[in-house]
């Protein structure tokens, strides 16, 4: 039976990449039903064609992917169903299969090679935490003692891709030992074998996780780092960029163990930017991009509140290295290629050395810019338009880090030069670079937080505006540039108010940005997209005085988003680019309604045209395109906000839509963004919202049930329920039975998490947080009402995760806060029915003391809050 | 399959944030300070207005529509009614609302124990006291009898038209001095801010909260269109000797008019209360003696009492303290009613001070006060003022409070074996 299958799986496994569409659709039919019948023999059958080295190649790199993706999934909740149901697999079959892929590593085709170590890893990856499949390590090293080199090279290339499925804690030190002793051997210059020193260079990249003890080791590490380094002067160029990627993770994994190499890796660095192959470069480049990295995170660690417990201490190794390092970065800003401002892919020398020396001057300060100017003075008015590119980058790159008080007078020099080049020069990529460097000095130079004289004036604004409009009418990639420049002018008058000197020319300016967002080619460069948030930075910088020319855009932008949806039929490419379109209208509005329903003077007015923009708003939404629904969205909730209790009229044409993007599971921001909307339509509708929540409240519940739901998604539903609670008071009556066992299986959850990691103790902590809110709206929205005698019986409990939480000492300050709030609340609404439990609990002691006198006044404002509902409640 | 590639790219010539990411996280962050506004809303509507607040002794002045009335005391009101009644408060009614909410200091006769310890002190600046209330985009500065003295815009909280944040109807409350030669509100003290109550809090963390919260806005700053008042606050010291010292002859850009004592611990309280504490000499006020309508000093001490149903002549405390009475043909004869607020001298050699309270033999009517007063003097008031004309309190007797509490502090570890 088995081999009368097998037979057949080749020619369907052929048949699957077959160029007729037919024969290809029917053998994945086959394949399917294979699968589905006998998932045992399916997964044999595949494996056996793998190892089979009579069979074609193209069959057996077919097999080896189907298997591979037989167990693993990118999406969380397939690949551990994939996961459990390998392990579930019978282990006679599962080790004849590892048996087969085992035995492919010695094939002759490498292909087939290569992707049997990749399933074996994937194995691996599964077994190895459950403590299975003990043998595999021991019987892939002795593989490396082969004689021959394809073997030993796929040996290497599957300790590599084990190390990347595998997490170091899975893995005996012991076993880590051996493993990396055969890879940095494999590495060796010794080692005579190309292929087998580039897998092996290759799998120390992901074996450098598990380093960290033999990192520690002076002696071991002094080894590895000899090897990585010789190994970049290897005559293989792959082999060389392998090194060099070695070095760029052990730059960030390691970088408090480096001191002793970094003159050496200066060197060998060096010698690579000026000498090397482009894609051996770039990996030098980035080493140093990314130590820059290290001590930006170390130094802001110093200069944040706490500067006791930064466990890293900072090497200064970008301050030593600068007299020998700027040199080298500036040489290569003058490698540029032609025309890549027009091309998104492109990614150089230039680009990477100017991109390395911005970071170096956040790393290093003051004391770059002595180091860059001569550079800067000598080239920008070179008749060779590198030169004078490379120039302007270079000033560009360091706008940032100095200190204003080094940087303004330079810039107060420069500032006339370089609005003339911006209009005057005959280059478009000197053109380019100059708009973007004009952005950096507005981003960084100007605005009401800056302490020093300001280098933007009211006098010279108007020369700035003057030679931005103009220059937003060249190519588009110069437009572009200008518009960003535009934006940080813009925001750096945020709070200057009705003083502020765009004030007077505020009309020409959205002018301006509307007339670019029409050009023909604003498709180009990103250009229409850059008009449009520079608007909308414009509209956010808006005062009384202007606000009524924003009230004119209103039907402006209207129109415009009414045109695309009068299109007639469309292909696909222009369905996306109308999508883009009116993702950026959508944006635009959303900005103007928060603008003008803020304002008292306007709000008015601009509600005059809200049931228009409704109206469009609900056309958008039949569209179906996520970035527009989430956009239209934002726009919505902007809307129910400012419109108040008057939205109630729309909610019934409105409501398919909340319920369908409450439903979006796939595209999860759109799920996040429109639980946010129920929460604004909550306190825009308050009891006005009853007659939608059985649909929302179903939605939600379904939403927090939901495996597939992104988990960034929850801790906001749940805040959202307490938004429910607060707007309909006791009538939340029906939906306790189901959001207080929900409530209550999370809280008990997350109050003993025990995190991992800080990203997931951030999560915890939001989880927290939600259900916290959640627990306080529903309170709240029962007080007072005879039936606050519901939440009785789940007092006992929100108690005890209150005094868990205490417990267990890695809350947030914005959980303490909330956390002792709900202890108001509970105090507050069930008044002396809650007083015998709450003074049971060691929170309303020991932690609403310890909240009392928290330095956060957020948090002593609600443990005040708190302390004074308790003694009411325990007094009666 | 593609070996491995690490691709160095990193972004070039782009912001790092795009304004798609920044609208998103602007309304996800507007919807969690809205959702705690909110919050706190519920919170703290409940518990401004519900807190038991000591009745005002003006007899005119009824209560507000409080839910209170309804239900016997301890039987808590719903968020709903005190919300709705909050609303409900118009006119004369509101007014006499904000007038009951005033916190007014007992005089200084005597050095209360524990003055370096427990008290802040700080220089009362010479002028109108009013509570400040900024909402709904507007601020109205109230005097104590409750009559509006401005209607303005300010930079407070919802102040004014300009920059309104949250609900526009949360309240900020300010107890205020407006000084005129500066035309500036010296905040002397805070009882509620953007909605958030401060009443059950101490002395000591509204003056935190004051200094902390100011400085969020531009409240500060001087006048503008849309900010029509500068605010200050009052430097407030501990009342160590340096504290003491610094209040007293400190230079202060607002005419002195005596000190103002603050209980650290004490919680802000309607009505009179010993833990504010006022006192004046000399040398840090203009007007140490009260003077007569004509703005002279006369020659026999005056006090305003209040005339009760039964004839009795009360002080402004609660309870209220009797100083004599009027016969009923008296009454008639001179056209007087009950609530009206009467002036009397008083003859030196008729007071009697029995224990620390005062009584008086013998009041000589002077005169029938206007409307504008709305309240009798207190009884510590009365004390003060026949203290400043025979035996002032004195700096240096506040000197000598403030160091001998300095020793008592070293031995308060003593332990009583009684």
């Amino acid at each position: 039976y088995t081999a009368n299958m097998s037979l057949d799986v080749t020619q369907i496994l052929l048949s699957a990449q077959s160029a007729d569409g037919s024969i290809r659709k029917h053998a994945e039919e086959s394949l399917k039903q294979f699968q589905e019948q006998n998932l045992p023999g399916f997964l044999l059958s595949l494996s056996s064609e793998l190892a089979n080295n009579e069979k074609p190649e193209e069959s057996r790199r077919l097999a080896g992917l189907i298997l591979k993706n037989a167990l693993d999934a990118k999406e969380q909740h397939r690949k551990s169903e994939l996961f459990q149901r390998w392990l579930a697999l019978d282990s006679g079959v599962k080790a004849q299969i590892k048996a087969l892929l085992l035995q492919t590593l010695s094939s002759p085709v490498a292909s087939a090679r290569s992707t049997s170590s990749q399933v074996i890893a994937k194995i691996a990856g599964i077994e190895i935490p459950q403590k299975q499949w003990p043998e595999l390590i021991g019987s892939l090293l002795s593989n490396i003692h082969q004689v021959q080199p394809n073997v030993k090279q796929a040996t290497l290339e599957t300790l590599g891709y084990l190390c990347e499925e595998v997490s170091p804690e899975a893995v005996d030190q012991d076993q880590v030992n051996k493993i990396l002793t055969a890879v940095v051997q494999g590495m060796n210059a010794s080692e005579g074998n190309s292929e087998v020193r580039l897998a092996a260079t290759r799998a120390l990249y992901n074996a450098l996780g598990f380093a960290q003890v033999n990192f520690s080791n002076d002696m071991e590490r002094d080894y590895i780092m000899r090897v990585v380094c010789e190994a970049t002067q290897s005559p293989e160029v792959k082999i060389r960029q392998a090194a060099f990627e070695c070095l760029v993770a052990i730059s960030s994994t390691y970088y408090d163990k480096l001191a002793t190499y970094m003159q050496d890796i200066f060197n060998i660095t060096a010698k690579a930017v000026r000498g090397d192959e482009e894609s051996v470069a770039l990996q030098a480049i980035e080493f140093w991009s990314s130590i820059c990295d290290e001590e930006i995170d170390i130094l802001d660690e110093y200069s944040s509140e706490f500067t006791a417990d930064s466990d890293v201490p900072c090497y200064y190794f970008i301050k030593q290295a600068l007299p020998a390092l700027v040199p080298m970065l500036l040489e290569t800003l003058l490698k540029q290629e032609e025309d890549q401002d027009l091309d998104e892919g492109a990614w150089n020398l230039a680009m990477a050395g100017g991109t390395c020396l911005g970071l170096v001057a956040r790393t290093v300060g003051d004391d770059v810019v002595p180091l860059v100017m001569p550079f800067v003075e000598e080239n920008i008015t070179k008749p060779e338009w590198r030169q004078r590119e490379a120039a302007t980058y270079a000033f560009g790159s360091i706008l940032e880090g100095p200190s204003a008080d080094k940087l303004a007078p330079l810039v107060n020099v420069a500032l006339n030069f370089m609005l003339s080049a911006l209009l005057k020069d005959p280059n478009n990529h000197v053109k380019d670079t100059t708009a973007w460097t004009l952005g950096r000095i507005f981003e960084f130079l100007h605005g009401s937080a800056l302490e020093t004289a300001p280098v933007i004036t009211a006098e010279n604004c108007q020369q700035i505006l003057t030679v931005l409009l103009q220059s937003m009418k060249d190519v588009p990639n110069v437009a572009e540039k200008a518009c960003g420049a535009l934006y940080f002018l813009a925001q750096g008058y945020v709070d200057a108010g009705s003083a502020s000197p765009l004030a007077p020319f505020f009309q020409d300016i959205i002018q301006s940005l509307i007339v670019t967002s029409h050009r023909e080619d604003a498709g180009e460069s990103r250009l229409r997209t850059a008009a449009y948030e520079t608007l909308n930075e414009v509209v956010r910088c808006s005062t009384e005085e202007t606000a009524p020319i924003v009230l004119q855009l209103i039907p402006v932008i209207m129109m415009e988003l009414h045109q695309t949806l009068e299109a007639g039929k469309l292909s696909t490419d222009e369905r996306e680019k109308r999508s883009d379109l009116q993702g950026l209208l959508c944006g635009c509005l959303q900005v103007i309604i928060q603008k003008l329903g803020g304002m008292e003077s306007t709000k008015f007015a601009f509600l005059q045209y809200a049931d228009q923009m409704m109206d469009l708003f609900l056309r958008v939404f039949a569209c179906r395109n996520a970035t527009v629904h989430e956009e239209a969205m934002l726009a919505i909730g902007a809307l129910a906000y400012a419109a108040g209790s008057n939205f109630a009229k729309y909610m019934a044409q409105f409501y398919q839509y909340l319920e369908m993007g409450l439903q979006n599971f796939e595209e999860y921001q759109v799920c996040a963004i429109t639980v946010g909307v129920v929460g604004d339509l909550c306190r825009a509708l308050e009891d006005k919202i009853l007659p939608y929540c059985d649909g929302i409240m179903t939605q939600l519940l379904k939403d927090l049930s939901s495996n597939q739901l992104h988990r960034s998604v929850k801790p906001p539903i749940f805040s959202c329920f307490g938004d429910i609670a607060l707007a309909i008071g006791e009538n939340f009556e029906k939906y306790l039975i189901y959001a207080m066992p929900m409530l209550q299986s999370a809280a008990d959850l997350s109050a003993h998490a025990t995190a991992a990691d800080e990203e997931m103790l951030d999560y915890t902590n939001q989880l927290r947080n939600g259900i916290l809110e959640a627990y306080s709206g529903i309170l709240q929205g029962f007080k007072g009402s005879p039936k606050m005698q519901l939440l009785m019986p789940y007092a006992p409990h929100i108690l005890q995760f209150l005094d868990a939480l205490h417990n267990g000492k890695d809350m947030d300050d914005s959980v303490m806060k909330t956390a002792i709030g709900v202890l108001g609340d509970l105090a507050d609404t069930l008044g002396v029915h809650a007083g015998p439990l709450i003074n049971q609990s060691t929170s309303s002691k020991e932690f609403l003391d310890e909240c009392l006198s928290s330095d956060d006044p957020l948090v002593k404002e609600s443990a005040d809050w708190a302390r004074i509902a308790i003694t009411r409640a325990v007094s009666g | 399959m593609a070996p491995p590639q690490h691709d160095p790219r990193r972004p070039y010539k782009r912001p790092a944030i795009s304004d798609q990411q920044r609208r998103r996280d602007s309304a996800l962050q507007t919807q969690s300070a809205r959702r705690a506004d909110a919050q706190a809303r519920a919170r703290s509507l409940a518990n401004s207005l519900l807190s038991p607040q000591p009745s005002s002794p003006a007899a005119a002045d009824q209560p507000p529509p409080s839910p209170d009335a309804r239900g016997e005391r301890g039987h808590d009101p719903t968020v709903a009614d005190v919300a709705s009644a909050a609303a409900k408060l118009r006119g004369p009614d509101q007014r006499r609302w904000f007038a009951r909410q005033i916190m007014l200091p007992e005089w200084m006769v005597d050095a209360p124990p524990h003055l370096a310890r427990d008290w802040h002190v700080s220089a009362r600046p010479a002028g109108k006291r009013c509570m400040v209330v900024s909402s709904n985009g507007i601020t109205i500065s109230r005097l104590r009898n409750g009559t509006i003295l401005h209607r303005f815009p300010s930079a407070l909280p919802n102040g004014s038209k300009k920059g309104l944040s949250g609900p526009a109807s949360s309240y900020s409350i300010l107890d205020c001095i407006f000084h005129e030669p500066d035309e500036t509100y010296y905040i002397v003290d805070m009882i509620c801010w953007r909605g958030y109550s401060l009443y059950d809090c101490t002395a000591e963390f509204r003056f935190f909260w004051v200094n902390s919260k100011l400085t969020e806005t531009s409240a500060g700053d001087p006048p503008s269109t849309y900010h029509r008042y500068r605010f200050s606050v009052v430097p407030m010291y501990e009342s160590t000797l340096e504290g003491l010292q610094a209040a007293y002859s400190g230079s202060t850009p607002y005419v002195k008019d005596g000190l103002l004592f603050y209980n650290k611990h004490a919680h802000f309280q309607a009505g009179i209360t010993p833990l504010t504490l006022v006192w004046k000499d000399n040398t840090c006020s203009q007007y140490l003696i009260d003077t007569d309508s004509e703005g002279q000093v006369p020659t026999e001490q005056h006090v305003v009492l209040e005339l009760q149903e039964d004839g009795k002549l009360v002080t402004s405390d609660d309870p209220p303290i009797a100083f004599g009475s009027l016969d009923n043909e008296f009454i008639q004869k001179s056209n007087l009613r009950p609530g009206n607020l009467l002036r009397f001298s008083v003859r030196d050699e008729s007071v009697k001070l029995v224990d620390g309270k005062m009584e008086i033999g013998q009041l000589q009517l002077a005169g029938k006060l206007n409307r504008s007063r709305t309240f009798a003097d207190s009884h510590s008031k009365v004390l003060f003022q026949y203290a400043a004309r025979h035996a002032p309190l004195r700096i240096e007797d506040l000197v000598a409070a403030v160091q001998s509490n300095s020793m008592e502090i070293e031995s308060t570890d003593v332990e009583m074996q009684g």
